[in-house]
């Protein structure tokens, strides 16, 4: 890597920051600061373990939840799927042996594991975060170099609180001018994966820059840094600001009194120097920018929401042309015609994407005093048990519920349909969630990935709507 | 799980940014195990609504049962970071999958579980789409792919993983004997770290 005289990104001061070791002719050893586990992708982590007798090396920097087989129904009901109770009971087990700090279904710090790092403090600036998810660079809305990792890797960093790991590239990606009313950070990304494709960012660190991402809340950030993965990254980031500061100051787990402020001064000094070199590059201009959707099954098959559904024929690719094909025949929808105005079934409104107080406050402020189309099922997930508890007192839940809207308990529910929330076959769902893949939502349902502002505007119309056009 | 030569017949499927989703389908992820993944790989897509197979399928013709070697399009394994993907094909007997292009955290994967991802340039892999059942013989030493009438062509792959590979190293054993490096790096960075304590 880059020594100290070179100008460097942030993503090279990270990684030289955890290099623990470099033997030759093999990847680097590179520390972890935080690691947080689910109950899907690390009970086959702690049996190796076991196995080994190995012990978790720093469970001060590890933290578990429960999210993904948990159900969204009230915790006072019993979980009816008894391979999923038996995950979660595995969870609790793990924890337990392991001397691992669970908040578990009953806690209120329980939620989606991108979620509550951030609500938390837990997630800050300059950190490696690590977890056996791909929507890890969530966290990177901080500064953070997050990444998703596999199983054996979780039980790699259980062991040793480290990773190999090979220097990603870094590619940046930014954003100037400034969103247009109705238009979301939920657009800006969507738009980016559009842009590049699903398999544009491999091998490579996000860092996403510009005056509109500059101007972008935490909570937005977090949305844009969620997605990397979907643009083939495996970590994107935002270089801190004073948005940054401000947001983590107080928080549970931020540092306090003068730590904090020596902490600050360590984090002043991570953004990207000038001069410094990226070996890609994507200029985007907000003010261009409208709502988005997608078509297809996969987040790069996207499109704004005034256009049209795009034509194989125009294609020139036969695999590109076969695939467009095979996707549209899957959704089921006519090449050449408008998306607005399509006929949709369930509304979902939730995911470690778009499941945060901003994004209930903003389809609240759409549904107050209007109504669920009657043939449309809207659910809304809050992201955590802290998220609801806010939209509660904000008295979100009220006008979710007056207006024909499920208001549900915490978890990652509809985005991945595990714990029983899911399409049935041949439905149609506007999802603020990440992925559109075949049968994600649940086995032969379909998919059209927008912001919470559009999914709400939908919910209104009963079809994909454009949420600037609201009556 | 050592890999040194694999040879044996190709199946192919082909299509552009195969999600690991379609791989392993996301109810098959409840198990706190590794068993029986095999039987759910590709699942929505081997088999119909009832639970009969889809006879056109690749994998459910009869010459796939006996196939090593999947052939697939660009981009593989795209999506949701799942490990039970790779354990899912190599239950299924696949111990090289050949496409331009892997998803970062897929490719990782599968060279943690003895599943070798093989990158072959576009000409040669529009050819291997064509010919589903040709015999491949897949040489990790030197890296090369066999093809039928004695061509062969060059496959990347880090020398560390190939080592791993060829010689079965533990991988976290060798993390692990790096504990004194460990050591010296938290005690270094004691102040900068936060823990939860
Ligand atoms: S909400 Fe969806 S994408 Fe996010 S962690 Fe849960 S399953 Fe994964």
């Amino acid at each position: 890597m880059s020594g100290n005289a070179k100008a460097r990104t942030i993503v090279d001061k990270i990684w030289d920051n955890h290099v623990v070791a470099q033997q030759a002719g093999a990847p680097a050893l590179i520390f972890i600061d935080l690691h947080l586990c689910h109950e899907v992708t690390s009970p086959q982590a702690f049996s190796m373990l076991r196995e080994r007798g190995l012990k978790v090396r720093r469970p001060d920097l590890t933290i578990a939840t429960m999210d993904h087989s948990t159900p969204t129904t009230s915790r006072d009901l019993p979980i009816v799927d008894t391979i999923a109770a038996a995950q979660i009971a595995q969870m609790e087990t793990n924890c337990k042996e392991f001397g691992l700090r669970l908040y578990n279904r009953m806690s209120d710090h329980q939620g989606i594991v991108h979620v509550i790092g951030p609500e938390q403090g837990l997630t800050q600036p300059g950190m490696t975060i690590v977890c056996g998810d791909s929507h890890t660079a969530t966290h990177g809305a901080f500064g953070a170099l997050a990444f998703g990792i596999g199983t054996s890797q979780v039980g790699h960093v259980l062991a040793s609180q480290c990773l190999l790991q090979t220097p990603s590239q870094a590619y940046e990606i930014r954003v100037d001018g400034q969103l247009k009313p109705g238009v979301t950070a939920k657009d800006i990304i969507l738009a980016v994966i559009a842009k590049i494709g699903i398999g544009g960012g491999t091998g490579c660190v996000f860092e996403y820059t510009g005056s509109a991402i500059r101007s972008l809340s935490m909570e937005e950030r977090m949305t844009i840094c969620n997605m990397s993965i979907e643009g083939g990254a495996r970590a994107g980031l935002v270089a801190p600001d004073d948005t940054t500061y401000q947001y983590l100051a107080g928080r549970e787990f931020a540092p306090k009194g003068k730590a904090w402020d020596d902490a600050v001064a360590r984090w002043k000094q991570l953004p990207t120097d000038p001069g410094a070199t990226y070996a890609k590059q994507l200029v985007l201009d907000a003010n261009t920018l409208e709502p988005m959707v997608t078509f297809g099954t996969n987040p790069g098959m996207g499109m704004s929401i005034s256009g049209s559904i795009p034509t194989p024929a125009a294609t020139t690719d036969p695999i590109e042309r076969s695939d467009l094909e095979k996707a549209l025949k899957y959704m089921a929808l006519e090449p050449g015609k408008p998306l607005a105005g399509h006929p949709i079934d369930v509304v979902f409104i939730g995911s470690c994407t778009n499941s945060r107080i901003s994004d209930l406050l903003a389809a609240a402020a759409v549904m107050k005093g209007r109504k669920v189309n009657p043939k449309v099922r809207m659910l809304v997930v809050p992201g955590s048990q802290q998220v609801r508890k806010q939209a509660i007192a904000e008295g979100l839940d009220e006008i979710f519920r007056a207006s024909g809207a499920e208001f549900r308990e915490a978890g990652c529910s509809m985005c991945l349909a595990m714990n029983g929330d899911q399409l049935e076959p041949g439905q149609y769902s506007v999802s603020t969630s990440n992925r559109n893949f075949e049968g994600r939502q649940g086995k032969g349902g379909r998919t059209f990935l927008a912001s919470p502002l559009t999914a709400a505007a939908s919910a209104i119309a009963g079809a994909v709507a454009d949420p600037r056009k609201l009556a | 799980m050592k890999i040194d030569i694999i040879e044996s017949k190709t199946v192919v499927i082909p299509v552009e940014n195969i999600d690991t989703d379609q791989i392993i389908p996301a109810r098959y992820l409840k198990t706190t195990s590794m068993e029986g993944l095999g039987d759910g790989l590709f699942y929505d897509w081997r088999y119909n609504p009832d639970g009969s197979p889809k006879a056109d399928f690749p994998l459910n013709q009869p010459a796939a049962k006996e196939a090593h070697i999947l052939v697939v399009g660009d981009n593989f394994g795209c999506g949701s970071s799942r490990e039970h993907a790779p354990w899912a094909l190599t239950q299924f007997g696949i111990r090289a999958v050949i496409s331009t292009s892997f998803a970062d955290i897929f490719r990782g994967n599968s060279l943690k579980n003895g599943l070798l991802p093989v990158i072959v340039p576009a000409d040669v892999h529009a050819e291997l789409l064509k010919w589903p059942g040709i015999v491949l013989k897949i040489d990790l030493a030197s890296q090369k792919v066999f093809l039928p009438g004695g061509r062969s062509v060059e496959f990347p792959i880090d020398a560390f993983s190939k080592n791993c590979l060829l010689n079965g190293v533990d991988e976290l054993g060798y993390m692990l004997n790096q504990e004194a490096a460990i050591a010296a790096y938290e005690a270094k960075r004691q102040d900068s770290v936060n823990t939860l304590a």
